[in-house]
């Protein structure tokens, strides 16, 4: 305790910790939006596409900055989404299999430019750092552009949370309503490139995934309200954030995303088995069940 | 044989077991499960490697199945709890990959275990790490694995094969002939796993992946044949791995990374010129003519 406490001290761990759970929560506000599209593996595809455009910038502009390779990361993302939607729509093929292809093929070029740009000098360890994820060498700079970032999607989640509202479960209602179903559609798409490309730099490609898919899924097992949902489900992911990178710290060399994974994973477990809406065990239906029972013996006395 | 053959001769075998395979996975629209096996197949090796403390292909590959099988159980248990299977895969796969990656930076600490050489492989140095074999003489490892794996991979299809279809296009059908069609899946989801863990070693997961679905999902778009579907994905599959390998040499840049991008260049040309399903075959038919 005395050793944790000791951390916050340190002011990069309150940087790192401070992101975290910004990032943690924007993650999950998102992740909302895109379960309920069905379509939470997109983000694994739209991270590891974000792979190419990282280096790119990274080779034109011989910098790694941080907001330079943000916006790398966000055209190759948006492009990979565009191409995602243009195979399922313009072939035979369905999406899982379209993701599956931009995902790999994106990620092998990524790779290819990676290889070229480590062969071509200077260090790297900045770019390699974008497939595992670095949390815990963010300074303080990085906390000002993705906190700022994802302060920035939480706010456009909040501003528009009748649209959202509407658009995500009746688009067909939304345009009569006089929203612009399309345009809301592109904004989805592009919060989530957006916070893809900041949350990368965090917990890496591979578990990018996990923080937007597991706090949304674990909300859905403690309430049906939306607005309730996206709190609790930002409250989640920010939870994961602060304690997988409190975990972390506690030794040297223990790596954040995966303990960040792990943690709402855990938070996942205990929503499916004793979440107060649609768990699998959860205290409401066991009432109702017993009720239902007695209820079944007093209708069979009528009988 | 020179090093370059023994490269292409194992890349193709990766491309052939994987487009093979592909073709049943994407048909039953599992693509991403593959993505997700590529991943947990860590947890996989690093757990037996654990137990058996040697990283010899035995251990690894029965590590690398029971950890596919899990994902398979695990994926088809929340599914059945009603979470949708997009999200299901993404919270298994992500979770078991985290746990992988927590035992690697804990407990193993770094022997020969690498996340990076595991995700992006190292087909360059397949071909040192030999073992002799009599008649053949000298094969590498993992060269050897590959065609053991693709020999059981060609057999279990044909085998089967008309299980396979029928599962594959109507398993309502296939049950109410008696096909076990969960049977069928988890010795499917198997047939997977060892495929994965044999290429992995070779060219890293994301390259499986690229492997598994691309070449798979390029001759959909040439056939509706289950059969020609299986021989144009595998020539695809092989096809890519040498291509790859030339423009990572012309390039100097990474093999694997080559090889998967090789997939795509393939796809984008199937894509563009298939004749049945082929965007320019659209072009010129009017809807409805075809």
């Amino acid at each position: 305790m005395i050793r944790l406490l000791s951390l916050f001290e340190s002011s990069n761990f309150q940087w790192v910790f401070i992101s975290t759970i910004l990032l943690g929560m924007a993650a999950g506000m998102v992740g909302v939006m895109s379960n309920l599209r069905q379509q939470g593996l997109m983000s694994d595809a739209i991270s590891h596409a974000a792979l190419p455009g990282v280096i790119l910038a990274f080779l034109l502009t011989g910098e790694k900055q941080l907001p330079v390779l943000i916006i790398g990361a966000g055209i190759s993302g948006l492009i990979a989404a565009f191409f995602i939607y243009g195979i399922e729509q313009s072939t035979r093929i369905k999406r899982d299999a379209a993701m599956g292809i931009i995902l790999s093929v994106f990620f092998g070029g990524g790779i290819m430019l990676l290889s070229i740009a480590n062969r071509s000098g200077g260090g790297q360890s900045g770019l390699d750092s974008f497939i595992f994820g670095q949390a815990a060498s963010m300074v303080r700079s990085d906390t000002y552009v993705m906190g700022g970032l994802a302060l920035l999607v939480m706010l456009l989640i909040f501003v528009f949370f009748k649209q959202w509202k509407v658009v995500l479960f009746d688009p067909q209602h939304a345009n009569m309503m006089g929203i612009n179903a399309h345009l809301f559609s592109s904004l989805y798409t592009f919060l989530l490139v957006l916070v893809i490309v900041i949350v990368i730099q965090a917990v890496g490609v591979i578990l990018m995934a996990a923080l937007l898919i597991i706090p949304a899924l674990s909300a859905r097992y403690w309430t049906h309200s939306l607005l309730i949902l996206f709190l609790l489900s930002g409250f989640f992911g920010g939870f994961a954030g602060a304690a997988g990178t409190l975990i972390s710290s506690s030794e040297s060399n223990l790596p954040t995303g995966p303990f960040i994974v792990v943690t709402s994973s855990g938070i996942f477990i205990l929503s499916l088995f004793f979440g107060a809406e649609k768990g699998l065990f959860h205290l409401k239906r066991y009432i109702n069940k017993t009720a239902l029972q007695s209820d079944g013996t007093s209708g069979g006395d009528e009988k | 044989m020179s090093y370059t053959a023994w490269i292409l001769l194992t890349g193709s075998l990766v491309g052939i077991s994987c487009g093979l395979v592909g073709v049943l996975l994407i048909l039953r629209k599992m693509a991403m499960m593959a993505d997700a096996i590529s991943h947990t197949v860590l947890l996989g090796i690093v757990s037996a490697y654990l137990i058996s403390s040697s990283l010899d292909g035995g251990s690894m590959l029965i590590g690398a199945m029971l950890a596919g099988l899990l994902t398979a159980w695990l994926v088809q248990w929340f599914e059945s709890t009603g979470i949708h299977s997009d999200a299901a895969i993404g919270v298994v796969f992500t979770t078991l990959f985290a746990i992988g990656v927590i035992l690697i930076s804990t407990s193993v600490g770094n022997v020969h275990l690498d996340v990076n050489h595991a995700l992006m492989g190292e087909i360059s140095f397949i071909p040192w790490n030999t073992v002799h074999l009599p008649v053949i003489g000298q094969i590498p490892q993992a060269t050897l694995l590959l065609m053991i794996i693709t020999i059981i991979v060609i057999a279990v299809i044909a085998l089967f094969y008309k299980e396979w279809k029928v599962t594959t296009f109507d398993p309502a059908l296939a049950a109410s002939l008696g096909i076990p069609v969960l049977l069928m899946h988890y010795v499917f989801m198997t047939l997977v796993s060892v495929t994965t863990v044999a290429a992995f070693d070779a060219v890293g997961a994301i390259m499986v992946v690229a492997m598994l679905i691309t070449p798979a999902a390029a001759a959909n778009l040439w056939t509706d044949k289950l059969l020609t579907m299986l021989i144009i994905s595998a020539v695809i599959g092989a096809a890519s791995s040498c291509a790859g390998y030339g423009i990572a040499i012309w390039l100097n840049t990474s093999i694997s990374g080559s090889m998967a991008f090789a997939t795509g260049i393939l796809f984008v040309f199937s894509y563009l010129f298939s004749p049945r399903h082929g965007q320019l075959a659209k072009w010129f038919h009017k809807p409805g003519e075809i």
